[in-house]
């Protein structure tokens, strides 16, 4: 049995693959991650979402052996991993956030050079190097260098490297961002196949439609803390037996929504952008009333729609921070680098 | 095995990707070439001054071919993230940093050779201590290594590894004995000269060829020695302070 691991099983065994008590890691005066503790079951796929600057690579980079915590306990595989980040390298495959092969070899060769770093054989790396470059559609850039790969492309080999040598669990960060639409769709396909055959996926994701879309748990990090972590469908419910409708018009400014909290005490009203105002209730909203109710004070109603919430509303709910904002942000960063 | 299958690949990657490259073969050949015609011409002794001058070209061009590329592409590496794999890597990091370094000491010992390949035309080297000499050429692209490894973790960019490379190897040259020897440097220059790295290889390179050693042998190899585990210690102590952060 390898040093730390629990209770006599082995890395294939244990039902709490990767586990995080308490951690903390500082950078001068900024505290990254503080006191982050969540569980990933095995051949779970876990979501980790979250701003920029968030802590979410910081925490990848603890529970895969780039960095150390100042505190708390790290255990991936029943290894632990808190004094020793090497413990567990054997059993984990990283897909970082900028694709960081070597520009000078061919795919090929690249994804023969990471197969050789987890000690694989010539014979076995370089048909499982041809396999992969078959599954991901690289067949024909094969040979070519990395350097004059597209940015889809990069991402794909990038992947395809972290998983050369059939990793046990497999930390993902932010695989979709920068990258063309047919790249990003191909991306998730992989994912879940590789999700489907019973790899352990940590994933840390701006697009919280790709989170809802692929992960079974989500955690939500926000300035280094976790703020909400479940299932994504207990996530939903709440969100789910509510009735939302987006109400447009000429002439519906924000004062409104008090206006119409008092005459509707049963519903919430949010204003949104100008001229829109959001609709909450518990119960189906009957539009008959409000429509008579507007027109009745000037309002020329242009548009009335239900809304379906999605993980989005609860995620801004429950940090407080408009996604649509963060992946800009990230977008913009995505393109300077 | 596994990790020796790591440590091979990891040194085949950069023979080909930086030592191998024919711009780099060039330039290695060209520069010890370069500094044995300057250091011939200069010396103006003909052809009696070939035994002199070895020691010096030997140290200069494997000093040279040792610490200029390494400091450079472990920065570049760095900077790229590319580096990120290696330390991702079930490879203990003393490994993985012999593995680095391997391709620079060879580049290293290589060049340490072409001025005795060019001596051994013009001159007669049957008196040469080959057996202490080629342990020397190696102890010297060692520490020499090691010491752009030191480099490489102290800096953040290239540019800042050539210049902080020079800073080191420049002021080397002319306090190690190479071309002065260290009893004629004025007195209060003298213990700088015997802290360096460079005058414990030197002093073994003036005895295996002309048999003009100052110190013995027994003295110089261990120092030599020394300072290479002392300067790869610390480099994989700032490896692990500064990149597993």
């Amino acid at each position: 049995m390898e040093s730390g691991q629990t209770e006599g099983k082995t890395a294939e065994e244990q039902p709490v693959f990767i586990e995080a008590v308490g951690l903390i890691k500082r950078f001068a005066e900024v505290t990254a991650v503080d006191g982050v503790s969540f569980a990933v079951q095995r051949g779970e796929l876990f979501g980790f979402l979250g701003p920029n600057g968030a802590g979410k690579t910081t925490t990848i980079n603890i529970l895969t052996g780039l960095a150390r915590p100042d505190a708390g306990e790290v255990r991936v595989g029943g290894l632990d991993c808190s004094g020793n980040p090497k413990a567990a390298q054997h059993l984990v495959g990283v897909v970082p956030d900028e694709s960081n092969l070597y520009p000078e070899l061919s795919g090929f060769d690249n994804l023969c050079f990471c197969g050789a770093l987890y000690g694989m054989r010539k014979d076995e790396r370089r048909a499982r190097a041809r396999e992969l470059l078959e599954t991901f559609g690289l067949q024909e850039a094969g040979k070519r260098k990395f350097a004059g790969y597209s940015r889809g492309m990069k991402r794909r080999l990038t992947i395809a490297a972290g998983i050369i040598h059939n990793p046990a669990v497999l930390f993902l960060d932010e695989p979709t961002t920068g990258i063309d639409v047919a790249s990003a769709r191909h991306i998730r396909q992989l994912i879940a196949n590789l999700h489907r055959a019973g790899t352990t996926i940590f994933l840390t994701t701006h697009y919280i439609e790709e989170a809802e879309r692929l992960c079974e748990r989500v955690a939500f990090i926000v300035r280094g803390k976790i703020v909400g972590v479940d299932t994504v469908a207990n996530l939903l419910q709440p969100v789910r037996a509510e009735h939302v409708m987006e109400v447009s018009g000429v002439g519906l400014d924000p004062a409104f929504s008090g206006i119409l909290a008092s005459a509707f005490p049963l519903f919430a009203f949010q204003s949104l952008a100008e001229g829109t105002i959001r609709i909450v209730s518990p119960e189906p909203i009957s539009i008959g009333p409000l429509v008579r109710f507007l027109e009745d004070r000037g309002i020329e109603l242009r548009e009335a729609r239900l809304v379906h919430l999605s993980l989005e509303d609860v995620f801004v709910r429950v940090t407080g921070i408009e996604s649509h904002a963060m992946t800009k942000e990230k977008e913009r960063m995505a393109r300077e680098a | 095995m596994r990790q020796w299958i790591a440590f091979w690949n990891i040194l085949l990657k950069d023979l080909r990707a930086y030592y191998l490259k024919p711009p780099n073969i060039s330039w290695g050949l060209l520069f010890p070439l370069l500094w044995t015609a300057m250091f011939f011409i200069r010396s103006g002794r003909g052809l009696e001054s070939v035994h002199s001058l070895l020691p010096g070209l030997v140290t200069i061009s494997v000093m040279f071919g040792a610490t200029s590329l390494l400091a450079v592409s472990v920065t570049f590496e760095k900077k790229s993230r590319s580096f990120e794999r290696l330390l991702l890597a079930p490879v203990p990091l003393e490994l993985l940093m012999l593995a680095k370094t391997a391709g620079a000491i060879l580049f290293g010992i290589a060049n340490g050779f072409l001025p005795l390949l060019l001596a051994m035309f013009v001159a007669d080297l049957s008196d040469v201590m080959w057996l202490t000499l080629v342990p020397a050429i190696v102890a010297i692209a060692v520490v020499s290594t090691f010491q752009g490894l030191f480099i490489a973790v102290a800096v953040s960019e290239a540019f800042e590894a050539q210049t902080f490379s020079n800073f080191f190897r420049f002021p080397m040259i002319f306090l190690c004995g190479l071309f002065l020897p260290v009893a004629s440097l004025p007195i209060f220059l003298r213990p700088v000269s015997y802290l360096l790295p460079l005058t414990y290889g030197v002093d073994i390179l003036h005895g295996a060829i002309n048999g003009r050693n100052t110190m013995p042998f027994s003295l110089d190899f261990p120092v030599i020695g020394l300072y290479g585990v002392v300067l790869f210690y610390f480099s994989l102590k700032g490896i692990n302070r500064k990149w597993i952060t």
